[in-house]
């Protein structure tokens, strides 16, 4: 990543903007250089230039201080930056423009960060690709005939390819690591309740996380310090401080059900670099099991499904973005304005939802995936007795030809077989690049307890550097 | 109602009932809850529905709730659990209610009230705490808008749904049910109980059956009733229709109906309205509520004394009549104004009957509460006393109290200012006596020819001549003096 000028960290950028070797407009006006260079990768689906200059400015005249002065951020399509339009990657919400900042947009704002623009996702969050957006797929900077992975696609892709310093993006089973373990960056999904979900678009309201995308551990703590903190206006987020402990030896558990049958043997063995790293630095690697593991995709689908089909319900063409032109009347309306502005993916989940919550069937299978989600969190709560925390893969492959699973939803679901079960149980999860096959990067995961994302976050931190792949991006 | 009622069939009538509560900010937002705002002024994200908005609890809710729970006997679950009820329609900018369902705030409990002069219980089965949806206004005649315009002012305002047994035998009692509720919400100031206004509605579930049989037949529910007498009489047009229908052979069949009140008829819903099935589920961005002891026991400790409770109070403390008592507290701020005159004023005869003649008059007829009412307690003291001591007639004091209405003046003012105190010097009284004496020879000739009528006459001639003011019981005696014994077979007194 040494032949494009958008390199930098944050530190550097600090360091170069205090010496006055930079401006933080110089700095912004090279970054939206280089994503209009790279437009063809569909990184962006909103640029927002004006807004992103004025803010450089601001900064320069000393009136954003703070610790992201300066630093050029994407944000996901499907958070709230006030004014400007929000999209979800979907027709549905076409021509709506938002209305307040979501309060992980408000606290980088204030910390002084400047917004390129909205990056790129699966439709509402829903997909594991990127290719179900309305605005078409991003594709990998490392290999633009592949896919990003998603849902955060456009997040991960813009920050490994120098279109933005790092970007917010959500994941609710998996759609921060996954992209940033096919895009060869580093991507952090906190505990749940961490980081406020105001203003970020429902999908899956018991699994949304907002979270960081980065390209160096301390520039994915120093964002996720900013976004993260108790809000009054999300019941659900945590009161509670978050844990930081000395640096120490810790106890590292292999996860077993992880590792096995049929795992990629060159994943397997890069994961297994981690932990030799991590052994290396003191710490003790040890056998771990998640005996429930193997039912949390499944466990996962029900969930958001159900979740997401009472979550869309508002989308309905009354109030706000896309209404049909040609209804007779209002339950026509409805019908045509919702078959005319979901996708088709969108359109599965809602359908799926809508069928596990109906009755007859909820005890069958929301009330079975809630009862298999306890068992998922007593599993992990057992593991963390024996382990501080967790390493695995992040996802069972590298990232695929665009196309290729577009036909087999089932397939698709399967690379998400790995991050699911983090977010039914609420845990935080750190993805970042530890390998590569054929110049594509492998992700590693490691998962921690509640609020514990400060130790995932280290122990990255010191074996990062003799892990991560030399990934060489897609000549421009 | 038709006999076949009292005679084959026997109604089993459920009501569930939504009060809107007095809470100053809405359920899930701070948006205030006024009535009356400009169409879509009192809204924010949250109560739109905006996408990335999320509810946050309003706490007086619960608490609201917990006072109606503790005060009819019910049981207040912790934790209890929202959950989302999904259906789609313009007024519903999300897509789903919040409710609860699985893990009510409340359960059990019951409704006591006098009716036809027993006391009568029905059971509770739930309170939940939900929120209200919008308004759709539909246009009525050709010359309105064609399009159906919606109002979310009223969307996310608190609502306290009661749900009570089918154990209502009577429309009647069904309405009598409905007027306890109301007072039971007034007197704990969580509703304004105002049906008209929509603060309390009421939805019945209603079937029939035939006289002795223990199973229930099949229920249909009205709603759309604004009123305690439509309540009533449109339970009267379904428990007809029902019989109608089994008499004929036909069955009832399970359904929604609505009231049409100008028709004044039970109209089945468009079945497109009706949806079958909510798909509740446990509301994933509000975490379930637990309610600690200490709160229930800082309720509980709070909780005033309600209508029955201050009705049998009234007989025993102030000794007026069960009668006067159970007017008197049908609404709380006339039982306060009773309850603050009377301990003033040392007859309560007086005060209750001057508060369900006068007051209650004028309470009914030209405000709409006796808050609003321009005249306070210490007015009415002062008035009541002036009658209690003879200083005014219990005529001119009506006179007064009109007068206090119209300008807010104290009555002590009003009775100076106009002059009039009650005349009950003997020698003024003796004066007027005589001039009406010498003014009609001919009555005076008539009565002592033995017609005692004409007592009356005289008497409105001095009440004119005194405008009103002559003590009505000394100018009696004095004329009866002056005029001597009435002659014929008419005995002296």
């Amino acid at each position: 990543m040494a032949d494009h000028p958008t390199t930098g960290d944050i530190p550097t950028l600090r360091a170069q903007r205090e010496s006055g070797a930079q401006t933080a407009r110089a700095v912004v006006d090279r970054y939206l250089e280089r994503l209009q260079a790279r437009r063809d990768l569909n990184s962006y689906v909103l640029v927002a230039e004006d807004d992103a200059r004025t803010a450089a400015e601001d900064v320069d005249a000393g009136n954003r201080p703070g610790p992201l002065a300066g630093v050029p951020l994407a944000i996901k399509d499907n958070i709230l930056v006030e004014g400007q339009p929000c999209t979800c990657g979907s027709r549905m919400l076409d021509g709506w423009v938002a209305p307040y900042d979501a309060t992980a947009v408000a606290r980088l704002r204030a910390a002084g960060a400047v917004f390129l623009g909205k990056t790129n996702c699966d439709e509402f969050g829903m997909g594991s690709s990127n290719e179900n957006s309305y605005f078409g797929p991003a594709k990998n900077p490392i290999d633009p005939s592949r896919v990003t992975g998603g849902s955060s696609g456009g997040s991960a892709a813009a920050v490994a390819d120098g279109q933005a310093m790092a970007a917010i993006g959500s994941d609710t089973g998996g759609s921060i690591r996954l992209p940033a373990s096919y895009c060869g960056v580093i991507g952090l999904k906190p505990t749940y309740g961490a980081v406020s979900r105001w203003g970020l678009v429902a999908f899956a309201s018991s699994l949304d996380q907002i979270g960081v995308l980065a390209r160096t551990v301390d520039d994915a703590r120093s964002v996720f310090h900013v976004i993260r903190g108790h809000d009054p206006r999300d019941a659900t987020s945590r009161t509670d401080p978050p844990i930081h402990e000395e640096t120490r030896p810790r106890r590292i558990g292999l996860l077993r059900e992880y590792l096995e049958e049929g795992l990629d043997p060159d994943i397997r063995a890069a994961v297994l670099k981690v932990a030799d790293a991590l052994k290396e630095q003191g710490h003790d690697i040890v056998d771990a099991s998640l005996p429930s593991a193997r039912y949390a995709l499944q466990t996962y689908y029900i969930i958001c499904c159900a979740e997401a089909s009472s979550n869309l319900a508002r989308y309905d063409g009354v109030k706000y973005g896309y209404r049909t032109g040609n209804a007779a009347e209002l339950i026509d309306m409805f019908e045509q304005t919702r078959d005319q502005g979901f996708g088709d993916e969108v359109k599965r989940r809602i359908l799926l939802g809508s069928y596990v919550l109906s009755a007859g069937y909820f005890d069958q299978y929301y009330g079975t995936a809630q009862r298999m989600r306890q068992a998922i969190i007593s599993d992990y709560t057992r593991a963390f007795v024996e382990v501080d925390c967790l390493l695995t893969p992040t996802a069972p492959n590298c990232a695929f030809p665009i196309g290729e699973k577009l036909d087999d939803p089932l397939t698709m679901y399967l690379v998400d077989v790995y991050t699911t079960s983090v977010n039914l149980a609420g845990l935080p999860g750190l993805s970042f690049p530890c390998g590569a096959i054929g110049g594509l990067p492998i992700g590693a995961q490691l998962i921690g307890r509640p609020m514990e994302e400060d130790l995932l976050l280290d122990l990255a931190g010191q074996v990062y550097e003799s892990v991560r792949p030399t990934i060489t991006l897609a000549s421009e | 109602m038709t006999s076949a009622i009292a005679t084959e069939f026997e109604p089993v009538i459920g009501l569930e009932v939504h009060a809107q509560l007095l809470t100053t900010s809405k359920i899930f937002c701070g948006c205030p809850t006024a009535f009356g705002a400009v169409p879509n002024d009192q809204t924010c994200p949250v109560c739109l529905g905006l996408p990335g908005s999320l509810p946050v609890l309003n706490r007086d809710a619960i608490e609201f709730g917990i006072r109606l729970i503790l005060a009819l006997g019910g049981r207040v679950n912790s934790p209890n659990i929202f959950a989302r009820k999904n259906y789609f329609y313009p007024d519903l900018p999300k897509g789903y209610q919040i409710s609860q369902y699985d893990r009510p705030l409340g359960e059990d409990g019951a409704v006591e009230f006098e009716f036809d002069g027993e006391r009568r219980r029905v059971r509770l089965i739930r309170i939940h705490l939900e929120e209200d949806a919008g308004k759709s206004f539909h246009p009525e005649t050709a010359d309105q808008d064609p399009d159906t315009l919606v109002d979310l002012n009223r969307c996310g305002v608190p609502l306290l749904e009661i749900v009570s047994h089918p154990d209502i035998r009577d429309p009647r009692e069904a309405a009598a049910y409905m007027q306890q509720l109301r007072r039971n919400v007034e007197y704990l100031g969580i509703c304004t109980g105002n049906m008209e206004e929509g603060a309390l509605r009421c939805d019945a579930n209603v079937s029939v059956r035939p006289k002795g049989s223990s199973e229930f037949g099949t229920r249909t529910e009205v709603k759309n009733m604004n009123s305690f007498r439509s309540v009533e009489r449109a339970i009267v047009c379904e428990i007809e229709r029902q019989i109608g229908l089994l008499e004929s052979g036909d069955e009832v069949i399970q359904q929604t109906l609505l009231w049409n009140e100008s028709r004044q008829t039970v109209e089945p819903m468009r079945s497109k309205e009706e949806s079958s099935d909510y798909r509740y589920f446990p509301e994933p961005d509000l975490l379930p509520i637990a309610v600690a002891p200490d709160w229930l026991n800082d309720v509980s400790e709070q909780t005033p004394e309600l209508s029955l409770e201050r009705a049998a109070r009234f007989v025993r403390e102030f000794g007026v009549p069960e009668y006067d008592a159970s007017v008197l507290t049908d609404q709380k701020g006339i039982a306060d104004l009773f309850e603050d005159v009377a301990r003033e004023v040392s007859d309560a005869k007086l005060v209750s009957n001057w508060i369900m003649t006068e007051v209650l008059r004028v309470v009914t007829d030209r405000h709409p509460s006796v808050e609003t009412l321009p005249v306070q307690p210490p007015a009415l003291i002062q008035l009541l006393g002036m009658v209690r001591s003879a200083r005014i007639s219990g005529k001119i004091a009506k006179d007064v109290f009109e007068i206090m209405l119209q300008s807010g003046e104290a009555p002590e003012d009003i009775v100076a200012k106009k002059g009039l105190e009650q005349i009950s010097d003997d020698n003024k009284l003796t004066e007027l006596v005589d001039d009406v004496l010498n003014a009609n020879p001919k009555e005076v000739t008539d009565y002592r020819g033995g017609n005692t009528k004409v007592l009356g006459f005289f008497m409105g001639k001095l009440m004119k001549a005194s405008q009103g003011r002559g003590n009505p019981k000394r100018l009696n005696e004095i004329l009866r003096e002056r005029l001597g014994p009435p002659g014929g077979e008419q005995k002296p007194e």
